[in-house]
């Protein structure tokens, strides 16, 4: 298969990359546009630690082919944050112990947004349910789900 | 922050962490670096005939590594040294890595691996602990024993003729993964005029700079191991990175371009190290009045294909193995056997977790025969303050069990529950399926650092050197895993500095900077290193009030000002720290008799379950794990750590199945290893006590590998109690259950 040419936004800039078609969008996004904030943790659509929103919607990222995505606007955890301060789940997970290796929490915090923008105000449940997608080996999910009220707070 | 011990200090690493700025190995690159690669045996024990390189591949443009390649020797250097980089003709276990490949372009690099076929002339192998027992097949020195020990005190034999009970029980623990969410991987810059530099994700790299020493037969000076931040390790990067920074460095040095190796979920679930199954055998001699009299435990885990830390797991689990409790006779057997699957290795507990889930299931089980509660009998023996452990070593620190269990009882409403339980299980008798629930809960307590002499030996030692803008940087090997290192360490000094937070600087651990604080394993990261922070840091500020330039009752900004002036005037400030154990600590290593730990964590863990009889599925419904740690350094930080070990111990009890064939791990994807995801874990609500240890910093004790042990047997002890059936075996899988469940309908049916 040859390369041929996928454009795309992310964080609100315009990309156009040469690359495979069926390229992981994982890969395009850490190799080709040095984006290495989106991490591997299983590359089959298990542990949610390559999520990313893609027009709206949080994917896993190692299971989108690049041309699928020709068009779209994604957000990564690099974009998650604004100019000068940190999104109020991000800034949750700093205090209340969301983050600990912090392998899992660029997905935890793309899932945790996700929710909060569809949900504003979640039950215990709606987290839980929101959030198993998203595998975290530290913590044992009581402070992510903590830091996840915090933000609502 | 003024006083920062015992408050929520946010994470020191925090915001590049939830920003995606922190940098794991695998977000590295350098210039021309090459992808490496492992190939890896296919069968678990044989000679290699052939090897052969097929498919379309352009194999000249690879760098390929075999075991005549290794510089120095050829095998990593830990324990017993018998565990090769790359196999020399024979392999004793499937994944074996037999040779190395190396290509600038990574996908081409996996398919040249596929390509290449490894013929192995197949030698009978042992897969189970029982056939290494067994000696079905000799595969390992005479007797497939790494290592023995014995712990013997009082006299066991004279014991059973004065028993009222005697009580026999046999316990199994499967393997479990560790199953950090980053990978395992290196990078390696590697040529004769520079020496070695790997920089790597990993728990300890002052054992991955020992190792490569040997292996490429080069002074300490010319290697240099750098740790990366570190998605995770929970033991399963103590030992392993070992490995892969040889074989990443290996490449480089043959290539003479960097070399990077990312293992995939795959590859570091079947190849890397997992936690040792285990089987256990208890004899219990007791009165009629719940007084236990002796004790013998033959406890026996699996270590794999080669030694690994298979016998300090082994001495960890042994001494662990008797629980907190008084018992005048002790015996206890074990060993470490060989058998032909990928080495196990360290995952948090350390041995302990198995012989702790023995040791708190078989209570239960001695308490129904003498007929007292699980509570009763336990109080009748807890080991209090001026008694022996089974290495008769005496406590001397305020030790309260009884306390800790009324309290864990209280906050789980135990009492209640129980009754209810017992009236509403009963109640649907004659419903085909119901859902049953139950209480239960594990005594248990878990030595901080080194076991025995091994804090003496290891000699830590931590370096603090002040800048001359005042910034003080910590210099130690200890790592920053997720644990919360950076944090702790920057309490403590900040503590001892009565400097801001934020004017400690934690330098990223590097053997061509730091000193050797010794390993991050052991629950000692806190108590000893964290210790050590504190001394250094206190000789700091020492020598500048002896320097004349600073006085009591100083300001943050008047040690700004002594920090430069000292440095203006004589040149660097540093000062350094090594450990010295507390007084009165004896151990004898040929008896395994003595002072075990400097410091035992105490602890009581409440599981409550449900357990729908349709579906076979056991379920944690609420979880009380209540702990004495001696102080807390950080609420949040502690908190993080027990939930999250008490999450993976559910995981090791009820979820986490590894699937065996031939000596190979067949379940290796996330698809079909199960860990807990969010909606698996019931609210699991944690609690201290505190009673400040005299030799910790700031008063604390250890804490990371405590939450590992008591999960098990509370929750299968509280299945028991919904089902009135005793299981002795974990990972519980709902097939067991459903087994059990059915041959008891079987029987009632007649």
């Amino acid at each position: 298969m040859n390369k041929s040419e996928v454009s795309f936004k992310v964080n609100g800039r315009q990309h156009r990359v040469e690359v495979f078609p069926m390229a992981r969008l994982l890969d395009v996004l850490r190799e080709e546009l040095q984006l290495t904030g989106t991490k591997e943790g299983c590359g089959e659509g298990e542990c949610g630690a390559c999520t990313v929103n893609i027009d709206g919607r949080i994917v896993n990222s190692c299971l989108v082919p690049v041309a699928q995505v020709d068009g779209s606007e994604i957000t990564t955890i690099e974009g998650v944050a604004g100019e000068a301060e940190l999104h109020a789940v991000q800034q949750a997970f700093i205090e209340h112990g969301g983050a600990q290796c912090g392998i899992c929490t660029p997905g935890m915090v793309l899932a945790a947004i996700d929710l909060l923008e569809r949900n504003p105000k979640p039950t215990e449940a709606d987290i839980r349910t929101a959030l198993a997608g998203n595998l975290c080996r530290c913590t044992g999910y009581m402070k992510i789900f903590e830091s996840v009220v915090k933000a609502i707070e | 922050m003024d006083n920062p011990i015992g408050k929520s200090v946010p994470r020191k690493e925090g915001r590049k962490k939830v920003t995606g700025q922190a940098l794991y190995i695998d977000d590295l690159s350098f210039p021309e670096m090459l992808h490496g690669a492992t190939v890896r045996s296919p069968r678990p024990r044989g000679r290699i005939k052939n090897i052969n390189f097929g498919g379309n591949i352009p194999w000249d443009e690879f760098t390929v590594v075999t075991a005549k390649d290794v510089p120095g020797a050829n095998y990593v250097a830990l324990i017993l040294n018998d565990q090769p980089y790359l196999a020399e003709g024979f392999v004793n276990h499937a994944e074996e890595p037999v040779l190395l490949i190396a290509h600038r372009d990574k996908y081409l690099v996996e398919e040249a691996r596929r390509n290449i076929a490894i013929e192995i002339e197949e030698q009978p192998a042992v897969f189970t602990l029982e056939e290494s027992l067994a000696k079905k097949e000799i595969v390992w020195g005479e007797d497939n024993v790494f290592k023995k020990f014995l712990v013997d005190k009082g006299n066991v034999d004279e014991a059973w003729a004065t028993a009222d009970f005697i009580v026999e029980g046999e316990y199994e623990t499967g393997a479990q993964e560790q199953l950090y969410i980053e990978n395992n991987g290196a990078i390696a810059v590697a040529n004769p005029a520079e020496g070695v530099t790997v920089w790597g994700s990993m728990q300890c790299p002052y054992y991955v700079h020992k190792a490569l020493v040997k292996l490429f037969d080069l002074p300490d000076e010319k290697i240099r191991i750098i740790q990366t931040e570190t998605g995770g390790g929970f033991g399963g990067k103590e030992e392993y990175p070992s490995l892969i920074a040889g074989h990443a460095a290996l490449l480089a040095w043959k290539s003479g371009k960097p070399v990077k190796i990312i293992y995939d979920r795959a590859e570091d679930m079947a190849a890397t190290t997992k936690r040792h199954p285990s089987r256990t055998r208890h004899k219990t001699a007791v009165s009629k009045d719940g007084k236990l009299l002796a004790m013998e435990i033959d406890f026996t885990i699996d270590g794999g294909a080669y030694c690994t830390l298979s016998p300090v797991v082994l001495s960890r689990g042994t001494i662990h193995a008797a629980g907190p409790y008084f018992c005048p006779n002790v015996r206890i057997h074990s060993r470490a056997v060989a058998t032909n699957v990928p080495p196990h290795g360290a995952f948090r507990g350390f041995g302990a977790p198995q012989s702790i889930f023995a040791q708190e299931r078989h209570m239960d089980q001695v308490a129904r025969v003498v007929s007292l509660t699980p509570e009763e009998f336990r109080r009748r023996n807890f080991i209090r303050e001026g008694e022996t452990t089974a290495t008769s070593q005496v406590i001397h620190e305020r030790v309260d069990m009884n306390g800790l269990l009324d309290r864990a009882l209280q906050l789980s409403d135990y009492h209640a529950k129980r009754e209810r339980f017992a009236l509403a299980n009963s109640a649907n008798g004659n419903r085909p399926f119901r859902k049953k629930r139950g209480i239960g809960f594990a005594t248990f307590m878990h030595g901080a650092g080194f076991t025995g002499s091994g804090e003496v030996y290891l000699q830590s030692v931590v370096s603090a050197e002040a800048t001359i803008d005042g910034q003080v940087q910590i210099l130690a090997a200890s790592t920053e895993i997720g644990q919360g290192t950076n944090t702790i360490f920057s309490q403590i000094a900040s503590e001892a500095l009565g400097v801001d937070f934020d004017t400690i600087e934690i330098v990223q651990p590097d053997t061509g900077r730091v000193p050797n604080s010794g390993p991050t394993v052991a629950s000692r990261t806190s108590m000893v290193v964290g210790k050590l922070v504190e001394s250094a840091v206190t000789a700091l500020k020492q020598t500048l009030i002896g320097a004349g330039l600073l006085a009591d009752g100083y300001t943050a900004s008047g040690f700004r000002a002594a920090c430069r002036d000292y440095v203006t005037r004589f040149g660097p400030l540093k000062a350094s720290a090594t450990y010295q154990p507390p007084p009165n600590i004896y151990w004898d290593d040929d008896k395994y008799q003595g002072d075990a730990y400097g410091a035992y964590a105490w602890a009581v863990y409440v599981a409550e379950v449900s357990y729908d009889e349709l579906t076979y599925e056991a379920r944690v419904e609420d979880f009380v794990a209540l702990q004495e740690v001696g102080r807390v350094l950080n609420p949040v930080l502690a908190a993080g750590q027990i939930e999250g070990g008490v999450a993976q111990a559910i995981g090791f009890t009820l979820f986490e199945n590894v699937v065996w064939k031939d000596g190979r791990m067949i379940n290796n994807q996330m698809t079909n290893y199960i860990i807990p995801t969010p909606v698996d874990i019931p609210p699991i609500r944690v609690y201290f006590e505190e009673n400040p240890y005299a030799y910790g910093p700031g008063g604390a004790k250890g804490i990371g590998e405590l939450p590992m042990d008591g999960a098990a047997p509370a929750i299968l002890n509280a299945i028991e109690n919904a089902t009135g059936t005793s299981f002795t075996h974990v990972p519980l899988m709902p097939e067991l259950l459903m087994e059990r469940h059915e041959q008891e309908r079987s029987l009632v049916q007649g």
